[in-house]
């Protein structure tokens, strides 16, 4: 068997992060092959629970990724997401999660290079920390 | 702050001012704990008839149900209703009126300082009557009863905020020495003027509490650090919530859990086969009803910074899982992230529901 690949949910806005990561294809730009990646309308879309649905499932981590603050289509989708985010994040630490499972990022449409780097950077964390067990046995 | 003391306890006295109200038609209804004479069981009632008073208890340590609950319709019907709440009935109905779930505007909320409640089974077994007399020495003496529910053990808020009448009944009060009545809004002076009893002011004396907030405080510690040892990491949560039957009892009787459709009675979390097919080719085995952990956790996501801990969830899991404690625990931490209190204040609003443009630079 090959060395084990992480495996991440990558939940991207349709406006900013999906149109970057789109970029950061035409541009042929090089980053892992790890994430599957969701469209949502807008980062505000994003309940917790998708997050912890998605590591339950198996998912070895999970990347959201919005618009930058401030330019949300939808103008404050994206802070609410925020917010929402800064509540899940304690709750994971009090669980015994490893923080640099569940990511967010905020990448405009323009930005089909920080996607890459975005990308290469949690696959490298997630390598490090190895796969999730935290909330799901694996037998 | 303007008072009135009245000569009687503070369980006549209350019941007094009730029947003042009803009975001048400041108010249409009146709702507070009530045990009936013949049976001896508890239940919260609503009253229009002033006869019917007298079944009342509205101090009594019991809540049946979390009022704040069924105050929600009550308070949108446009009648004018007295509601005797504890100090966490209170802060819960403040936070279901920011979510527009009731209205204050009707109201007269009448609260009081507060000793803990029993939890529903000694409540069920009939054991109230017998067991008051030792709690209300107790809890004059500003020490905590041992057989309150956990999380009014570990209650820190037991001076009601806000409150247009407060009642001082635990701590303050040497029982028989006289009831004060403290009036916090216009609309209770208004109503009360003419109440009988010793109109004045004077302010709560805190300094008399202040054994009861320690003794508190201490007890919230030792609840939270043992919950922190054992609901940490996944073994941790699997040994609390190992047990839940998925019957989603906790958030039926959840004041702050308003939702008509919860999210996980909803078609989002009804099951399917290839959700079974895909977990089972994955792990071999399953356990039903699948998510009871994650009903929990989305719980916690959804409303922990709303949690006012009035432990209504301990008391009716059928397996004995501390839900309360668990929540009150993470509810204080995600808000304190906004240095949130839930149902201090009407107007501050619900965290998740607004934003600063510059914050949290940690998160992306
Ligand atoms: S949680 Fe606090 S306010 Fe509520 S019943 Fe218990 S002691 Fe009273
Ligand atoms: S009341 Fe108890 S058994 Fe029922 S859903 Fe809640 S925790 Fe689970």
């Amino acid at each position: 068997m090959s060395e084990w690949q992480p495996r991440i949910l990558a939940i991207l806005c349709n406006w900013c992060s999906y149109a970057g990561a789109d970029l950061a294809g035409v541009s042929r730009m090089q980053y892992p092959p790890s994430i599957r990646v969701v469209r949502i309308p807008c980062s505000g879309r994003v309940d917790p629970l998708f997050i912890m649905k998605s590591l339950q499932s198996g998912f070895d981590g999970v990347l959201v990724s919005g618009c930058h603050p401030g330019d949300c289509h939808y103008i404050s989708g994206n802070y609410v997401a925020r917010r929402k985010f800064a509540v899940l994040k304690p709750l994971l630490e009090f669980i015994g999660l490893e923080p640099n499972r569940v990511q967010f990022s905020w990448i405009s449409a323009g930005e089909g290079d920080r996607f890459a780097k975005v990308v290469t950077k949690i696959t490298e964390d997630i390598r490090e920390l190895g796969p999730a067990t935290r909330l799901v046995k694996k037998t | 702050m303007s008072s009135i003391t009245i000569e009687k306890s503070a369980s006549k006295g209350i019941n007094d001012l009730l029947r003042h109200l009803l009975s001048t038609g400041k108010v249409d209804a009146v709702l507070a704990m009530r045990m009936m004479p013949d049976t001896g069981a508890w239940d919260l009632a609503l009253v229009t008839d002033v006869k019917n008073l007298k079944e009342l208890k509205p101090l009594a340590p019991v809540m049946t149900v979390n009022a704040s609950q069924v105050l929600s319709n009550l308070s949108l019907s446009g009648k004018k209703i007295a509601a005797v709440l504890k100090p966490c009935e209170l802060r819960a109905f403040v936070e279901r009126v920011k979510r527009e779930q009731g209205s204050l505007e009707n109201l007269f909320t009448i609260s009081h300082t507060c000793g803990g409640v029993f939890p529903l089974d000694l409540v069920a077994e009939g054991k109230v009557d017998r067991l008051l007399p030792k709690y209300e020495k107790v809890v004059s003496a500003g020490e905590i009863p041992s057989n309150i529910r956990d999380t009014c053990k570990a209650c820190e808020h037991f001076i009601p905020m806000n409150a247009d009448i407060m009642v001082s009944a635990a701590g303050e009060c040497k029982p028989g020495e006289g009831c004060m009545i403290y009036l916090n809004s216009d609309k209770a002076r208004e109503a009360l003027s003419e109440c009988t009893g010793e109109h004045g002011s004077a302010v709560l004396d805190s300094t008399s509490l202040e054994k009861l907030a320690t003794a508190r405080a201490r007890e919230r510690e030792k609840l939270f650090s043992s919950i922190e040892k054992d609901c940490s990491g996944l073994d941790g949560l699997v040994n609390i919530f190992g047990k839940c039957v998925g019957c989603h009892g906790c958030s039926r009787v959840c004041p702050i859990c308003y939702c008509t459709l919860c999210d996980f009675e909803s078609i989002n979390f009804d099951y399917n086969l290839p959700y079974f097919e895909e977990h089972l080719a994955r792990k071999g085995a399953l356990r039903l009803p699948p998510d009871t952990m994650l009903f929990h956790m989305g719980r916690l996501t959804h409303m922990s910074f709303s949690c006012v801990g009035c432990g209504m969830c301990s008391d009716v899991c059928p397996v004995g899982i501390p839900v309360a404690a668990v929540f009150s625990r993470t509810g204080e931490s995600t808000a304190s992230i906004f240095d949130y209190l839930p149902g201090r204040d009407v107007t501050e609003e619900i965290p998740v529901m607004i934003f600063k443009e510059e914050e949290f630079p940690e998160l992306g």
